[in-house]
């Protein structure tokens, strides 16, 4: 830090996440040196982008292709009636700023496909996968392994989330669990059948914390589990998992360093 | 059984795919652990369900 009022701000900015003895000036440098990329800035992304861009991540990503509707406001939190129209990358890093001048955002406005996921995920130390969509998952889930890039899976729908970590090579990657997309129009989405702001809220949430944890080190991050949550009953159950030697990108056998052809045809990242 | 952490009676002799049927879940839309292990996919039918099982019926949440 160059001058002493900017190590005075810095140190009260954070001051709350520096008290913490796990993360500490130690570990603040290390939130301000990390790349965080969040796929998809709607319903999970926006707390996601609120709550790393607070903490002085000092590189986040953007990635979406989608403008802002009047239907996502419900939940969006980082977009505002004004923003109605607009380039939800754009609207995003607008408040990011606003929030966080320290915080580097890169905007990629570009649709994610096969062709060039795992070149951008690849410029990440951290995923946050808040898509609305299998095909985007699976996609997500198939860069950041190849790249080795650890990430957090997240899913919400109606009153329910589900979500999980995964350190590419050291633990379970999603599919390990799910092999692969559902058949197109088996599963309901958001649109079709809803999905409570505030649920979405609470997932994109603790996506949030397990980017903090795995940048820092600190504490033992959501790895070979999927934690499922159901807001009705306010019940969370966390299913241990392991690695499938049979998974067909991280098992034995999967052709190391290759996508899976074909499954993601017309695929684009977006988030609902 | 244990499924998803709740003891259900197996009063008869299933396979796995008879079970999810029975309990009402469409076996496309589901991954399945018993006892630690993902069964595979399609191989849902080849499994004979025991007593002293332990089952995780997970199902795709896919909205963002």
């Amino acid at each position: 830090m160059a001058d002493a009022k900017a190590d005075d701000a810095y140190l009260e900015r954070y001051s709350r996440n520096i008290l913490l003895r796990e993360i500490g000036l130690e570990g603040q440098a290390r939130i301000r040196a990390a790349k965080v990329l969040i796929v998809g800035v709607g319903g999970l992304g926006s707390p996601a982008a609120f709550y790393l861009a607070a903490a002085g991540v000092g590189t986040l990503g953007l990635a979406d292709g989608d403008a802002v509707e009047l239907s996502n406001l419900q939940r969006q939190i980082v977009h505002d009636s004004g923003d109605i129209g607009r380039a939800k990358v754009v609207s995003a890093a607008e408040k990011i700023a606003r929030l966080n001048p320290d915080v580097a955002v890169n905007l990629h406005r570009e649709r994610l496909v096969a062709a060039n996921a795992a070149d951008i995920v690849a410029g990440y130390d951290f995923v946050i996968d808040a898509t609305d969509g299998f095909e985007s998952k699976f996609l997500i889930n198939d860069s950041c392994v190849v790249t080795k890039t650890p990430f957090s899976h997240g899913g919400v729908m109606r009153f329910t989330g589900q979500t999980m970590t995964v350190r590419p090579g050291r633990s379970a990657c999603y599919r390990c669990v799910f092999e692969a997309p559902p058949p197109e129009g088996s599963v309901f989405v958001c649109s079709e059948v809803g999905v409570l702001g505030a649920v979405a809220g609470m997932l994109g949430t603790i996506q949030a914390v397990e980017a903090i944890k795995i940048v820092t080190g600190v504490g033992a991050p959501l790895t070979d589990a999927l934690l499922t949550f159901d807001a009705l009953a306010m019940s969370f159950r966390k299913v241990p998992l392991k690695r499938n030697p049979a998974c067909p990108v991280c098992g034995n056998h999967a052709a190391s360093g290759k996508m899976i052809d074909g499954t993601f045809g017309k695929s684009g990242l977006k988030s609902g | 059984m244990k499924v998803n952490g709740e003891n259900v009676a197996l009063e008869k002799t299933l396979d796995l795919s008879g079970f999810l049927v029975l309990r009402g879940f469409d076996e496309k839309l589901v991954a399945v652990e018993r006892n630690g292990e993902i069964v595979p996919r399609g191989s849902f039918a080849d499994v004979v369900l025991k007593a002293d099982d332990v089952l995780e019926i997970l199902h795709f949440v896919g909205g963002g």
